[in-house]
């Protein structure tokens, strides 16, 4: 057994595009004299953010930040429902979302598909890969002027974008997760007589998917990254139409709101992908949330 | 060593004449067997000699450059390590590459033979070291194979688990007769499960015994020793 844990345990290791697989190990934190139980800490740890949002509060009521510099906290708040009653915000929100969803769909798909042929096929991977890393040794932000020449700034250079930065993870990820699957398995799969077709659905997709998800997760927050670029140039729609229509009038409770939004959608992305690995990866020790 | 047959018997594989090279080192030169159908056979040698390229050859898992290996069915194989796929619980392991209708009714008849009947979707990941090895087990049972190929399965459990597993290996196998062999270093193993031990030395098979006529235990013991290359034990 200890074969297939270390072989796992490399994989989490090697893979070079995800970010630190940073495990939160909740612990009572030992000062030497106190000891802090869980929830204390927890209950801790928001004051620092909660008072900090206070001081702002408060200095931006006094007239301490201009409400050009930095809008109260509560102002944006107002704005954010002003904005949301008068339907411009969802609408907004609605074809940001479409975007990264487009991009990512292709970005990934397209990752995916060429992942899977290099990580099965020599072959593949002599035709292909050697390609695919000296493209992804440009940082794909760069392109962008070039991506306007070529379409314009309408929606073809937000979904080009996305999905730009969507297919390296998926695809690094999906390649070096199919590589890593146990060849001690793959020898089982011979013995028991399994079809090709078998072999790759029961052992090596599977073996692959830890992998797979963690390029998954990388790539929602590349989506967004490559969204929040695209739209902040030209565009006429979308939160970053939104954040730079604000600019012109120096509605800066606007921009900060974009800002949040921008935030929170990053963080709901990443706990589906989260949710995602809990429920596909249960039979996993490090992702499974037990039976 | 058609004198130890049983004439007119139904051998589970017949190989005649097996050569297995990589590249230019021949490992296995001209090797003859036969294991008949409920035959429980053991191969014995040091590291190195040959035996485990040989079940490897057996299993169909490396090509040959000479000879023929004859087997009416599939073999099943038991590894050293039981080799189950941690994303699949125990009878979708103990079915991989059945048919699906009926798979899971097999699987639970087999996993129910092997002591782990209740643990039908459990994760592998849950289990002890034995407890995996017996699922190994029972998903090799569960193709009813012709020859039953065992590498080195005791090998990495601790030493009650591995009487116990001898106990329910022998069990099994008269139960099902397939024809086995099983490959291992350790001498004690061999003569408690197998009607015929085989030495094996330098790529061909240089000794063959029959258990059950040894008189002597413990000079049987000490002469299986001395073939293995291991001297001076005879006294212990």
């Amino acid at each position: 057994m200890s074969s297939l844990d270390s072989s796992f345990g490399v994989r989490r290791a090697a893979t070079p595009q995800a970010p630190a697989a940073a495990k939160r190990v909740r612990r009572p934190i030992s000062d030497g004299q106190h000891r802090i139980g869980t929830r204390a800490h927890v209950a801790l740890s928001w004051i620092a953010p909660l008072l900090l949002l206070a001081v702002w509060e408060g200095l931006a009521r006094n007239g301490w930040i201009e409400p050009q510099v930095l809008p109260a906290p509560s102002k944006v708040v107002a704005t954010a429902w002003k904005l949301g009653l008068h339907g411009t915000l969802l609408r907004d929100l609605g074809t940001s979302l479409l975007r990264a969803a487009a991009g990512f769909a292709i970005g990934g798909g397209i990752g995916f598909a060429l992942g899977t042929l290099v990580g099965f096929s020599r072959l593949a991977e002599a035709l292909i890969d050697r390609s695919v890393q000296m493209i992804r040794a440009i940082p794909f932000l760069a392109l962008l002027p070039l991506v306007i020449v070529w379409f314009g700034v309408g929606e073809g250079q937000k979904i080009f974008l996305v999905s730009l930065g969507v297919a390296f993870p998926v695809y690094i990820n999906t390649t070096l997760g199919i590589r890593q699957v146990d060849p001690k398995l793959l020898e089982l799969g011979r013995v028991r007589g399994l079809s090709t077709a078998l072999l790759i659905r029961r052992i090596v997709l599977p073996g692959a998917l830890p992998s797979i998800l963690t390029g998954v997760r990388y790539a929602l927050a590349t989506a967004w990254l490559a969204l929040v670029v695209a739209e902040t140039i030209g565009a006429q729609a979308g939160l970053g139409f939104l954040a730079m229509d604000a600019r012109e009038f120096l509605r800066t409770d606007v921009i900060v709101l974009t800002i949040v939004i921008y935030a929170l959608i990053g963080v709901l992305a990443d706990s589906l992908a989260r949710l995602l690995e809990r429920r596909l990866l249960a039979w996993h020790p490090n992702y499974g949330a037990g039976r | 060593m058609s004198a130890l047959h049983v004439p007119n018997a139904d051998p589970a594989v017949t190989v005649t004449g097996l050569r297995r090279a990589y590249g230019r080192r021949v490992v296995i030169d001209a090797l003859d067997l036969r294991i008949e159908r409920g035959e429980f056979v053991a191969l014995l040698g040091e590291s190195g000699c040959g035996k485990t390229t040989l079940l490897r050859a057996l299993a169909g898992l490396d090509p040959i450059q000479a000879g023929r290996i004859d087997a009416p069915g599939k073999p099943a194989v038991v590894f050293q390590e039981p080799r189950l796929l941690p994303w699949d619980s125990l009878w979708r392991n103990v079915s991989l590459g059945l048919p699906e209708h009926g798979a899971r009714e097999a699987a639970a008849a087999a996993l129910a033979e092997v002591g782990l009947g209740n643990r039908l979707d459990d994760w592998p990941r849950t289990l002890s070291g034995g407890q995996a090895q017996r699922v190994a087990l029972a998903r090799a049972l569960v193709q009813e194979p012709e020859l039953l190929l065992l590498d080195e399965p005791f090998a990495a459990l601790d030493a009650l688990t591995r009487i116990r597993m001898h106990g329910l290996v022998k069990e099994l196998v008269a139960r099902h007769r397939p024809g086995v062999l099983l490959v291992t270093h350790d001498v004690e193993e061999a003569i408690r499960l197998a009607d015929r031990i085989l030495v094996m030395r330098d790529g061909a098979i240089a000794a063959e015994h029959l258990p059950e006529t040894a008189a002597d235990p413990q000079r049987f013991r000490a002469l299986l020793l001395a073939e293995l290359g291991v001297q001076g034990s005879a006294a212990a």
